[in-house]
């Protein structure tokens, strides 16, 4: 297992690597010199001359590359020119935020889409199962900026037991900030829900057809564990992997329910970075999200391990 | 002549296809004894697994069932869900064909074991655990208490297959089918699973049906063996009687079709030619018709019906009989 393990840590570094060039190609190869985005109109070309020469800008790309990589394996990702702030800095406020948001949304989702997805593939064609089968594919057609309008509608507008946007940290007011997060992460995990429940409903149905599960009907073992212990850990890697992906996309901010909702999070600082030119904000956003969806998924490979022993083993 | 322990009666499973419904068991009756072995015979397709899953009531959700399951005094067909449960493994355990698929991948061997146990048996986890390490033993396997440990990949096929005759004797069932225990097996280890089948069975007193596609298989190992062909019963015979004198044609093209070490290499094997008739259309005539070299006549125009040969146990389905006055050893 620790040999696994080790081979999995070794395996991400290049991918790493890789994430760190990409994320500084595209900041560098958007058009338009950021001498000029400084300056601003005004400027004149001996000024901006004199500011690439400060910034580095002159100086070929390999360079800036790994002078800015050099930097970053310090802990040093920049400072944004317009408000002074350090990358760090201005992630670490928003990543709570998106963190909370990821979390709940994806709980919520699981906790909807698993027992469905259980029960579905356990009568399999059954009027429930296609009237379920056919909700998720309701709900997945459906964009989440309504979804959003509805929830808020409803519970908001109408019923008064939710606020519709706004937010105080944690450490403040954690009941508030939870009243907050609710409807912004409902309207998440009702996108996220028929994804789950799809996968794993389709996978639990392949298992159940298995030899190992006849078996396990013929010792006469209750339905209940047949399902919950026979069947759904060999269906759950898809579902795993599928989490894993959710995570990372909602670490990365979801801009629309953030910007709905009025929430800090990690998608209006990336799109209020684009807007204003915030290169160095923009570029190490981007790094530290890219890194944590590597991250992410290097834990659905460990997951991978946990779940099925024959990936521990290195038999499969 | 007791009570039988199994009795069989006309058992006939449907399963729809997008081409017609299918017959695949076809009025089917057997009985069988307590601590006695039947075997059934059959070529791929003939519906023997289909008519061991309609036994143990393991049949696919859309496969239609008729007839009676008579089992212990019970109906198995008509047995409510939970009655069945409790029935299973403690009175009725089952070995499938493949142990690389039969056992749970992501359970270890203890856990699939003691969950069988303990589901059935009043025992505590230490007792279930004992209980496990002594199946284990007794199906052969070295250090068993290290095996329960172990997950199925870790095992190879004979032991995967010792494994899953261990759980199917975990609650002393009286009745045990092994649906081709050997055929997913090397030909080195076929023999000793099938001796361990036998030692077992003779020591715990239970009643087998072996289901094989080899008569050499149940030659000397079961007590009765009833040969099936395109959904049914075609020859029924104490085993010695079926071997002496063989009436069905059938039944001597499978045996024509086994190997022997008298005959000259590179020899072709008798096969018997063509396949069995598709079961969404059934044939007039007798379904054997086709790829016997004995049809004439009437064989084209009504199916025959089992009916009693020299003694009363040994029954075929056959228009044209065969009688061996020798029999040929298998």
């Amino acid at each position: 297992m620790l040999n696994f393990v080790v081979r999995r840590l070794l395996a991400i570094l290049p991918v790493l690597l890789a994430v760190s060039l990409l994320t500084f190609l595209i900041a560098s190869l958007l058009p338009g010199d950021l001498a000029y985005v400084i300056l601003g109109d005004q400027a004149t070309p001996e000024n901006v001359a004199a500011l690439r020469r400060d910034m580095g800008l002159d100086q070929p790309l390999w360079w800036r590359y790994l002078s800015w990589l050099g930097h970053v394996l310090q802990g040093d990702l920049g400072r944004s020119f317009r408000t002074g702030q350090t990358v760090l800095q201005a992630v670490s406020e928003r990543i709570p935020v998106s963190l909370e948001l990821m979390l709940m949304a994806e709980s919520i989702g699981l906790l909807i889409g698993v027992p469905l997805a259980i029960a579905c593939a356990a009568r399999a064609g059954s009027a429930f199962d296609r009237f379920m089968t056919g909700s998720a594919f309701a709900m997945l057609s459906m964009p989440s900026f309504l979804l959003a309008i509805l929830l808020i509608y409803l519970f908001a507008v109408e019923l008064h037991w939710l606020p519709a946007t706004g937010y105080v940290p944690f450490t403040e007011e954690p009941l508030a900030n939870l009243r907050f997060f609710v409807l912004p992460a409902l309207t998440l995990a009702l996108a996220e829900w028929p994804g789950i429940m799809r996968v794993l409903r389709s996978d639990m149905i392949a298992t159940l057809q298995e030899d190992y599960i006849a078996l396990a009907k013929a010792k006469g073992l209750k339905p209940s564990r047949i399902l919950f212990v026979h069947a759904l850990k060999p269906s759950s890697l898809t579902l795993v992997t599928v989490t894993g992906i959710n995570i990372g996309r909602l670490l990365g901010g979801t801009l629309i329910v953030e910007s709905i909702f009025a929430l800090p999070g990690i998608g209006r600082l990336l799109v209020g970075a684009i807007y204003t030119r915030d290169l160095v904000i923009l570029q190490g956003v981007v790094l530290l999200v890219a890194c944590g969806f590597v991250i992410v998924n290097f834990i659905v490979d460990m997951l991978y391990a946990v779940l099925d022993p024959r990936i521990r083993h290195g038999h499969a | 002549m007791s009570t039988p322990l199994l009795t069989i009666e006309d058992v006939a499973v449907e399963l729809p296809t997008p081409r017609g419904n299918l017959r695949a068991v076809d009025h089917v009756n057997l009985s069988l004894e307590a601590g006695r072995t039947l075997g059934i015979v059959g070529e791929s397709g003939c519906g023997k697994t289909m008519l061991s899953r309609a036994i143990l009531q393991l049949l696919p959700k859309k496969a239609k069932l008729t007839g009676r399951v008579m089992f212990d005094g019970q109906d198995l067909v008509r047995l409510a869900p939970e009655g069945l449960r409790r029935l299973r493994a403690r009175d009725l355990a089952v070995v499938f064909q493949d142990p690389m698929t039969s056992l749970n991948p992501v359970l270890t061997i203890g856990t699939q074991l003691m969950e069988t146990i303990q589901e059935h048996l009043e025992l505590d986890a230490p007792a279930a655990r004992k209980r496990s390490i002594e199946l284990l033993a007794a199906v052969g396997i070295p250090a068993p208490e290290q095996r329960l440990a172990q997950y199925p990949h870790q095992c190879s096929g004979g032991m995967r297959q010792r494994i899953a005759i261990a759980i199917a004797l975990s609650c002393e069932p009286k009745l045990l089918i092994a649906d081709e225990p050997t055929t997913a097996l090397d030909v080195t280890i076929q023999a000793q699973i099938l001796d361990l089948l036998a030692r077992e069975q003779r020591r715990r007193h239970m009643a087998m049906i072996i289901i094989t596609h080899d008569l050499g298989v149940v030659a000397g190992r079961a007590d009765e063996v009833a040969v099936m062909y395109a959904g049914r019963v075609v020859e029924r015979a104490p085993t010695q009687a079926l071997f002496k004198r063989m009436h069905m044609p059938y039944t001597e093209a499978l045996l024509a079709a086994i190997p022997k070490l008298e005959t000259a290499p590179h020899t072709p094997l008798p096969a018997i030619s063509g396949r069995p008739p598709d079961p969404t259309r059934p044939l007039r005539g007798c379904s054997f018709e086709p790829r016997c070299r004995y049809a004439a006549g009437r064989c084209y125009e009504a199916k025959p019906e089992l009916k009693a040969a020299e003694t009363p146990e040994h029954l075929y389905a056959c228009f044209h009989p065969i009688q061996m006055a020798e029999g040929i050893g298998a």
